[in-house]
């Protein structure tokens, strides 16, 4: 028995533009755990996700109401306010309630941006107003591409910390990340991709040591780096 | 906003009944049924078809340049409407313009979808469009260059212009079906418009994929610009200026000014032809000036606004 929201993908192959990009992926994602994608770059993690989200050739369709989608620099081509974007998210319901969108907006801490312009705002509030988006859906599954990039740190922890409490309300989440030091302290499950496979699988603590051949560094990584927990004083 | 578009719609309504060559005030019935009424119904359809296409296609492309003519599909329905006048079968069979006109648009459009491929997304339908409106216009210049006599060379030219003088009630008839068809299509793209502001990735995992929103907006505009150039001759910019005059008061969301854009059009539309109505009454000219030709009077420094305001 599959717990509902469980989402699976089997795919021997997934080629674009003729170049393999993933190969023998087997996985499958549950609710209230937050999964981070971690890996160089041109391993695969966009792709992975994208057909995660049924959104490449060949991979199966997602319902719009049941799992949120949110890739990487996500734009809005018009200048609309917050609260316009964020109610987006009701279009796969066909609904225009308000309730969802201002839950929506309060659990990405930006209520007080609802009339703001998505144009006018800082690249961190515009990044929560994409997840508000998302959040309004009220989906089973998030799966949302590098939500952290180009954000300060106590921006991408504060994102961080949003997205694992999600996972402990019950939604399942699927994030690519490379701040590892953000992977390490809030997910759940790492999952390591090389060359378009995962090669690690698992616990932070098991897959982290494997992490640094894979991005090639002659130096190493610090499997265990020493990290300041939120509102913890720098040690003297 | 609505209600005062609305309102403004019927003030001008009202005008274009009571405003002719003969001055102001209530006509005789002749002039009313046989002149006033279908001029003025449709410059009001003509005008709410541009303005409507306009804003789907702006929010279809997610680019504010986006217009009926950028995409070829006005520029095919011309030729369409000139071969009619080419062969002479206007001259012997009056609804031929018309007919040919909505042809023209039918198979432009059938082209642009064929040209772009078969998930046509933003960038290469635009190029498509490009290339069909250099297509139409050459096609269009050589009909010119090898006009049959003078009178054919006059009458193509006087009609490219753009116009809805001496237009009566079968134009009307001719017109409002298909215009209405492609307006009902086009007003229900909102939700599908408001998805794609985000890239065709969202608008996809949204349940709204990109390509099968602009396969509709394309349809739809088709409709509503093939007839109304088939009945009014090449009018531009009204597609391109409506949405641009309602977005600082209606904001940015394409699918919040759907319904405006097509009342505003109509307005405007209705308003230009008033114009030119009005004109020779208060100048000293010889015959009205072209509609199209003022629309893009009026139209031009209003582009140039615009791209200062974006630049800045």
């Amino acid at each position: 028995m599959i717990a509902s929201g469980t989402i699976k993908l089997a795919l021997p192959l997934v080629a674009l533009a003729g170049r393999p990009v993933l190969r023998d992926i087997d996985v499958a994602f549950a609710p209230g755990q937050l999964a981070a994608l971690i890996g160089p770059n041109g391993a695969g993690k966009t792709t992975l996700l994208r057909a995660l989200a049924g959104l490449l050739p060949g991979t199966p369709p997602r319902d719009p109401k049941r799992l949120a989608y949110v890739p990487q620099g996500a734009r809005s081509a018009w200048g609309m306010t917050v609260g316009q974007v964020a109610a987006l998210g009701r279009i796969p319901h066909g609904d225009q309630r308000e309730a969802p969108v201002a839950r929506a907006l309060a659990a990405c801490g930006i209520v007080g941006l609802r009339e703001a312009r998505i144009d006018r705002i800082s690249g961190g509030q515009a990044r929560r107003a994409m997840l508000a988006r998302a959040f309004a859906t009220e989906p089973e599954m998030f799966l949302l591409d590098e939500p952290t990039a180009d954000l300060d740190p106590a921006a991408a922890h504060a994102i961080m910390a949003l997205l694992r409490d999600t996972a402990r309300a019950g939604a399942g989440v699927v994030v690519v990340v490379h701040a590892l030091d953000l992977a390490r302290l809030y997910a759940d499950r790492l999952l390591l991709l090389v060359d378009g496979r995962i090669t690690a699988d698992g616990p932070p603590d098991t897959v982290l040591p494997r992490a640094a051949a894979a991005f090639g560094l002659p130096w190493g990584i610090d499997p265990a780096p020493r990290l300041l927990p939120p509102g913890a004083a720098a040690p003297a | 906003m609505i209600a005062g578009l609305a309102m403004l719609l019927a003030v001008l309504l009202a005008l274009g009944l009571l405003t002719g060559a003969a001055g102001f005030g209530v006509p005789d019935a002749t002039i009313l049924w046989q002149l006033r009424l279908p001029r003025t119904a449709l410059a009001a359809l003509v005008g709410a078809g541009l303005g409507l296409s306009g804003a789907v296609l702006q929010g279809a492309l997610r680019n504010p340049l986006a217009d009926p003519g950028l995409l070829g599909i006005g520029g095919c329905a011309s030729l369409g409407a000139v071969a009619a006048f080419y062969w002479g079968i206007s001259a012997a069979f009056a609804p031929a313009l018309p007919l040919a006109g909505l042809a023209g648009a039918a198979l432009g459009s059938a082209a642009l979808l064929a040209m772009a491929g078969r998930a046509p997304a933003g960038p290469s339908l635009i190029l498509a469009g490009v290339a069909l409106s250099a297509l139409a216009a050459a096609l269009l210049a050589m009909a010119l260059a090898l006009a049959p006599n003078p009178f054919a060379l006059a009458e193509i030219t006087f009609w490219l212009m753009g116009g809805l003088a001496d237009r009566s009630l079968l134009h009307l008839a001719l017109a409002a079906p298909p215009i209405a068809l492609g307006c009902a299509l086009l007003l229900r793209l909102g939700g599908r418009l408001d998805a794609l502001a985000l890239g065709e990735e969202v608008a996809a995992s949204l349940g709204a994929p990109a390509g099968r929103t602009l396969l509709l907006a394309a349809v739809g505009v088709a409709l509503v610009v093939g007839a109304g150039t088939a009945v009014a001759g090449g009018i531009g910019f009204v597609g391109l200026v409506v949405p641009h005059l309602l977005r600082p008061a209606l904001g940015e969301r394409p699918g919040a000014i759907l319904a405006p854009s097509l009342l505003a059009g109509a307005a405007l539309l209705l308003a230009a032809d008033l114009l030119a109505r009005s004109l020779p009454l208060l100048l000293p000219l010889s015959a009205e000036p072209p509609l199209g030709v003022l629309t893009a009077l009026l139209g031009a420094p209003f582009l140039v606004r615009i791209a200062r305001r974006m630049a800045a």
